[in-house]
């Protein structure tokens, strides 16, 4: 049987990655390492002096730990959503020199984010690595919640990617990092409870799809029940992914099959 | 066997904006068929529709008899196709560029392997099949993009522009190279804004203006057609009277074309008509006799000239 042609895009991926890797990943690695070891190291001593309620009693490099776990695999998967898309289209434009081959641009798409999944699963298990060296969480509950965490980057990653594709310049990107991915990692109940902020903002972030992304991956990693039944919350994050998949093989036909 | 292309009042509209405007075509097995024509004139995207990679708004278009719509996946699996930008991966090396390429059809990994080492050989790139493509010249980019296009053993190449931007050197390279696809009986489809581009490789070809085919036949035919066999290029001196000058020229009874830097004089015996404009009284700075070429045919059917 013919190989599935997204696989045939992902193995493109794979052998590009040979080469690219180190830009890429070291910065996707170290990042959320240095926020781990200046906010639940050194910020944390500061919040830890006074057991916190909102925190559930725990330390605050322990409640933190998922937040920022979920919200890193976040920022791989935007990444992952908008660079290499970029390139394809615009920059170096090999998205147009795949699809004059049986590849088809739902393919593309496809094969992205199977790449996607393999490249934030990666940097979001070094960081669990890392921070069960830090005794900021036990392996076991770290690598279970490697699930919840990869699920939300890998539904950013189609979401962004179905827009992008469309971008026809490039100015607009730093806007989306400004506008939306920032404020997203910070304010989604990453850094400290949503219940923080004044009552709107913390309903507009209740319904921030990072905000159901961080919400599971803290229930598994610290065994604790999350906000809301964890259906809602799994519903959140897989509707996002399948939206971004469905506008995605729109879009990508739009763009690449004028 | 059918032809290879075979398309009916075809037709590309972007939005109201009409880019390819009813035109027929044939190609023939084996034939290396030119689209000539200035920026705009829809050659791209005439191709891209052969090429399956755009949708036919109107009329019908037929590609190794089948249809570019619903068998665009069988049909993009014959076909080599060699876009106007190179978008060749510049991070990675000659031979990786090739290889994703060719995975992309499902080749098995040894076939590629021995595939990229004969087309390496075929584009003279054997030395570069590890080095990375970004240092490479536009020639040889140009040449890794045809060894791209030929991984999967196309019947029918798709070229949109291949020589556009080189210096004259790496085009003669490059001529040859596809001539020699030509003699192994591979389909040539291509599209130039060079004349001596279509001379020099075409057996035939439409002439394209403003989405719509003008011309169409074989390069000496065209020429025969609508050129004399000679052509005299007359540059005059800055202060001459132009106007009373083509006056002059037209009272020959050759046909006269003002260009802004010189006047064109379509005749059959150049060296005559060059004596008779100084018997005339004309002092031209400039005099030059050449054969008529394809620009000449485009100039004549559209009034403009071909080169921008
Ligand atoms: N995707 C698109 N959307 C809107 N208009 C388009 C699109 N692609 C091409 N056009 C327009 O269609 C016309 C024909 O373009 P096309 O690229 O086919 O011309 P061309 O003959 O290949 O020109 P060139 O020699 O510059 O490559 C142009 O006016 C172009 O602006
Ligand atoms: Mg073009």
């Amino acid at each position: 049987m013919a190989m599935p042609i997204a696989l045939r895009v992902l193995e493109g991926h794979a052998r590009a990655y040979r080469h690219t890797w180190r830009g890429t990943t070291i910065g996707a690695v170290l990042t959320p390492v240095l926020f781990l070891a200046a906010m639940g190291l050194g910020l944390g001593q500061l919040v830890d002096r006074e057991p916190t309620a909102a925190l559930g009693e725990l330390s605050y490099l322990a409640w933190l730990t998922p937040g920022l776990l979920a919200a890193s695999a976040m920022q791989a998967g935007a990444a992952d959503g908008t660079f290499p898309v970029l390139a394809g289209t615009r920059w170096v434009r090999t998205y147009h020199t795949a699809v004059a081959s049986p590849v088809r641009p739902r393919d593309l798409h496809l094969g992205n984010l199977l790449w996607a999944t393999i490249r934030i699963s990666v940097i979001a298990l070094v960081f669990v690595v890392v921070a069960a060296g830090f005794g900021a969480v036990p392996l076991s509950r770290g690598l279970l919640a490697l699930g919840p965490a990869v699920l939300t980057g890998v539904a950013f990653c189609a979401v962004l990617s179905a827009g992008v594709v469309l971008l026809i310049r490039d100015q607009f990107l730093a806007g989306l990092n400004r506008f939306v991915i920032v404020p997203l990692f910070l304010f989604s109940g990453t850094f400290f409870p949503v219940e923080q902020l004044p009552p709107v903002a913390g309903a507009i972030a209740r319904v921030l799809p990072l905000w159901h992304g961080v919400e599971l991956t803290r229930a598994l990693a610290l065994g604790t029940a999350p906000a809301l039944p964890w259906p809602v919350h799994l519903g959140v994050v897989v509707a996002l992914l399948v939206a971004g998949i469905l506008a995605g093989s729109v879009t990508f036909d739009r763009r690449l099959r004028p | 066997m059918p032809p290879v292309v075979e398309a009916r009042a075809l037709t590309k509209r972007f939005g109201t904006f009409t880019a390819v405007d009813r035109i027929d075509l044939e190609v023939a097995r084996g034939e290396a068929f030119g689209f000539l024509g200035p920026n705009g004139a829809g050659k791209t995207s005439a191709m891209r529709m052969i090429g399956a990679v755009s949708p036919v708004t109107e009329g019908q278009l037929r590609v190794l008899g089948m249809d570019p719509e619903r068998e665009g996946a069988e049909l993009r699996a014959r076909l080599g196709v060699v876009p106007q930008e190179d978008a060749l991966d510049q991070e990675l090396t000659v031979a990786e560029n090739l290889a994703i390429y060719g995975r992309y059809f499902d080749l098995p990994r040894p076939v590629i392997r021995e595939r990229i080492d004969e087309l390496l050989e075929f584009v003279q790139l054997s030395e570069r099949r590890q080095a990375r493509v970004d240092p490479l010249s536009g020639g040889m980019k140009r040449r890794v993009v045809i060894a791209r296009a030929l991984i999967n053993d196309p019947e029918v190449m798709l070229l949109d522009e291949p020589t556009t931007g080189l210096d004259p050197q790496a085009r003669h390279v490059l001529w040859d190279r596809l001539f020699r696809l030509k003699q192994r009986g591979i389909t040539l489809l291509l599209t130039t804004h060079y004349m001596d581009e279509a001379e020099q490789l075409c057996d035939r070809l439409v002439v394209m203006d403003a989405g719509r085919i003008v011309a169409e036949g074989a390069p000496t035919a065209l020429i025969a057609a609508h050129a004399t066999r000679e052509v005299v290029e007359i540059r005059l001196a800055p202060e001459e009277d132009e106007d009373a000058a083509v006056q002059v020229l037209e009272r020959t009874g050759h046909r006269v074309e003002a260009l802004p830097d010189r006047v064109l004089v379509y005749v059959d015996d150049g060296d005559a008509f060059v004596r008779e404009v100084h018997a005339r009284g004309l002092e031209p700075t400039a005099v030059l006799t050449r054969r008529a070429t394809l620009e000449d045919v485009f100039l004549r059917l559209t009034g403009r000239a071909l080169a921008d």
